[in-house]
């Protein structure tokens, strides 16, 4: 294997695990909080908002775009460290 | 001024503004009608993105639903939100390397087939005739509504104005006018919202505004659930459907959304991968802003209609009441005969819509034929609630003809962007691909501007005469993009070992499934069967959120049938791996 195919395959395993991460958190706001769990979480209270009906309609999609900015910037490094940016 | 004279000249400012960028930035090359020459910036991309994926249902009817839906609504703005996510972290970047102009060419050239293009073709142009009927319709009925018109001269007008400038500019115009519009939808969006908040309660953000106290110095979302329970509604934070089917919807919605190709072209508009990351990134956040709004709206506009029409007089009910009458988005039955508006649950009418008589009731009232006899009086058409939110707030004319040129930015904004991959898989994927592959350029751009030709007949044709199944086809749509594209196309970045057998085969085993739940549950046959009721779904899964069920039986046929068969050839290995790779993207190309 070539150097630039050892890179490579480093490069993919480190995408694939950020990605596992990420979309594990996009799994836990959106389904778990806002959907499987919600009645548990609607016992708390965030101001007006029962928790599990506020993730469901307002929290689940602050969490998406802050996941898609952070996804942006970890992907930017990944790219640097492996020499593939331009 | 009168709604009319605002409505007339803030649209007739909006569409000078969008005309004068389609001229200025006509399109010379199939580079720019295609991919508006790859030169757009993250910036751009991003706005033309979010208007390009809000429609008018996202503008309209979204909060209209939610408003009746209450928690069960959360479906839309997770499905259609988390969708992006995944748009954005597994489809964009890798398309975007991948380098050419559309969805079927990469399972094309992926699983190295003409049958896998064909299919992705049809099913490319199901999803987005659909989608642009949709749009027409809704462009009619804000013309409508706000100009006075008839419903299809305001589809007529609307088509000629689309046809514009997709003809001149292609990709080229279609992305910098989207970029306009998007400003002026998020605008007429937000200004009624924030308006309604201060009133309602104090603050001036309508997100913490839906979860602030009211006057009376409860909670506003305890108090309508209050007002729910008294008028025998389910809790407007509980909702009705149960946790497997909010689960299932939701993700058909997600992966259904994602795998739409006229949002999968813009990502090949940008120069790099690394910019298609951001551009998705940004659009997700300029999406954000009105999808968040939504839900505060649906409750503003859901406790101002309760507190406005429950045992409210029939003639002591405002103006705008007797306008939507008219429309015949509005009726009431005076039951039982006490002059009175009885709003509670149940519904009012056999049948979907109002059939009304040529008649006036005794205070007043449009008479309707097909009323029942349970105790709620009242019909209110869903669509309604945005544009008429304004009106039953009681905010300034200006605001309630910005509400209309917010409406027709968006329905026109998608109806362009959808038609421009109509035009594209006609011209490119089936001319130049399969049909005549020497082609000159000048000649295929000819057929594009055809195919829009045309296609916008048949779009408009369908806005004026939509045909009774158009609801069930628009949620079909969404099935059929999760049971078939989204699997394939992740399958085909993710898994290197995926084949021509393995993917044809679960795409076809996803469709088929998804068209039979949906002909069996839902639209039934005409003449052969009607569809059968819901107490029969499997495992209590509604055929919206079949899609589920049906992507993951693709995904697994796939995997089992790809390991029975031979590894896809080399190069296509190789094309895999470089895919995989951000460096090197270059532009968009057609070879």
């Amino acid at each position: 294997m070539s150097e630039k195919q050892k890179h490579a395959s480093a490069y993919w395993k480190e995408n694939i695990k950020y990605l596992t991460i990420l979309l594990l958190i996009w799994f836990v706001a959106s389904f778990g909080c806002g959907i499987l769990f919600r009645e548990e979480l609607n016992a708390f209270r965030l101001g007006g908002f029962k928790l599990g009906f506020w993730f469901a309609q307002q929290g689940s999609i602050y969490v998406f775009v802050i996941l898609v900015f952070v996804y942006v910037r970890l992907m930017n490094k990944l790219d640097k460290k492996y020499g593939f940016d331009e | 001024m009168s709604v009319q004279t605002w409505t007339w000249i803030l649209v007739g400012l909006t569409f000078a503004l969008y005309f004068g960028i389609a001229i200025w930035a006509r399109a010379g090359s199939t580079k720019e009608f295609y991919v508006a020459g790859g030169g757009v910036s993250p910036l751009a991309n991003g706005m033309a993105t979010a208007a390009d994926w809000m429609s008018a249902a996202s503008f309209i009817s979204m909060a209209g639903l939610i408003s009746f839906m209450g928690y069960d609504g959360s479906v839309y703005l997770m499905g259609w939100t988390g969708g992006y996510v995944l748009l954005a972290l597994l489809l964009a970047p890798y398309l975007r390397k991948f380098g050419k102009f559309t969805v079927p060419d990469f399972i094309g050239d992926r699983y190295y087939s003409n049958t896998a293009r064909t299919v992705a073709v049809i099913c490319a142009l199901i999803v987005s005739f659909t989608y642009v009927a949709g749009q027409m319709r809704g462009v009619g009925i804000v013309f409508s509504q706000f100009l006075q018109v008839d419903i299809n001269i305001g589809v007529i007008i609307g088509m000629t104005v689309v046809l514009i400038f997709a003809f001149l500019g292609g990709m080229k115009g279609i992305t910098y006018t989207q970029v306009a519009q998007y400003c002026v939808l998020i605008f007429a969006f937000m200004v009624p919202a924030i308006f309604i908040s201060i009133q309602m309660t104090d603050s001036v953000i309508p997100q913490i505004g839906m979860g602030s106290k009211v006057d009376g110095g409860a909670f506003l979302l305890d108090k309508l659930d209050s007002l729910h329970t008294e008028l025998g509604f389910k809790e407007y934070t509980s909702g009705s459907k149960s946790t497997w089917d909010v689960f299932a919807i939701t993700l058909a919605l997600m992966a259904g959304t994602a795998g739409l190709p006229h949002v999968i072209v813009r990502f090949f508009t940008v120069p790099k991968v690394k910019d298609a990351r951001k551009s998705a990134g940004l659009a997700l956040l300029f999406i954000a802003i009105l999808y968040t709004t939504a839900p505060a709206i649906a409750v503003f506009s859901r406790t101002n209609l309760i507190e406005t029409v429950s045992n409210q007089e029939y003639t002591e009910i405002p103006e705008w009441f007797k306008n939507w009458e008219n429309t015949g988005l509005i009726a009431w039955a005076d039951k039982n005969n006490d002059g009175k508006i009885q709003y509670v649950a149940g519904e009012a009418l056999n049948g979907k819509k109002p059939i009304y008589t040529n008649e006036r009731g005794a205070s007043g009232e449009r008479l309707i034929s097909n009323a029942n006899s349970e105790t709620n009086e009242l019909y209110v058409d869903r669509d309604i609630m945005v544009l008429a939110n304004p009106e039953i707030a009681k905010l300034p004319n200006w605001v309630i003809a910005l509400v209309a040129a917010g409406g027709l930015a968006a329905a026109l904004s998608t109806a362009a962007g959808l038609l421009l991959v109509i035009s594209t898989s006609i011209s490119h994927d089936l001319i130049k691909k399969q049909l005549k592959p020497d082609i000159s350029e000048k000649g295929e751009l000819m057929a594009a501007r055809i195919a829009i030709f045309v296609a916008i007949l048949i779009a408009g044709i369908f806005g004026i005469y939509p045909p009774g199944f158009v609801a069930a086809v628009v949620a079909l749509a969404f099935g059929l993009a999760a049971a078939s594209f989204f699997p394939a196309i992740v399958l085909g970045i993710f898994d290197k070992r995926m084949n021509k057998e393995g993917a044809v085969s679960g795409m076809i085993v996803g469709i088929v499934l998804m068209l039979f739940y949906m002909i069996y549950f839902k639209t039934g046959l005409i003449g052969v069967m009607d569809p059968r009721p819901a107490s029969e779904w499997w495992f209590g899964t509604s055929p919206e959120g079949f899609g589920t069920f049906a992507m993951i039986v693709n995904v697994v046929v796939s995997m089992v049938v790809s390991r029975m068969t031979p590894a896809p050839p080399m190069d296509v290995q190789e094309i895999v791996e470089s895919i995989r790779i951000p460096s090197g993207a270059g532009e968009a190309s057609s070879h």
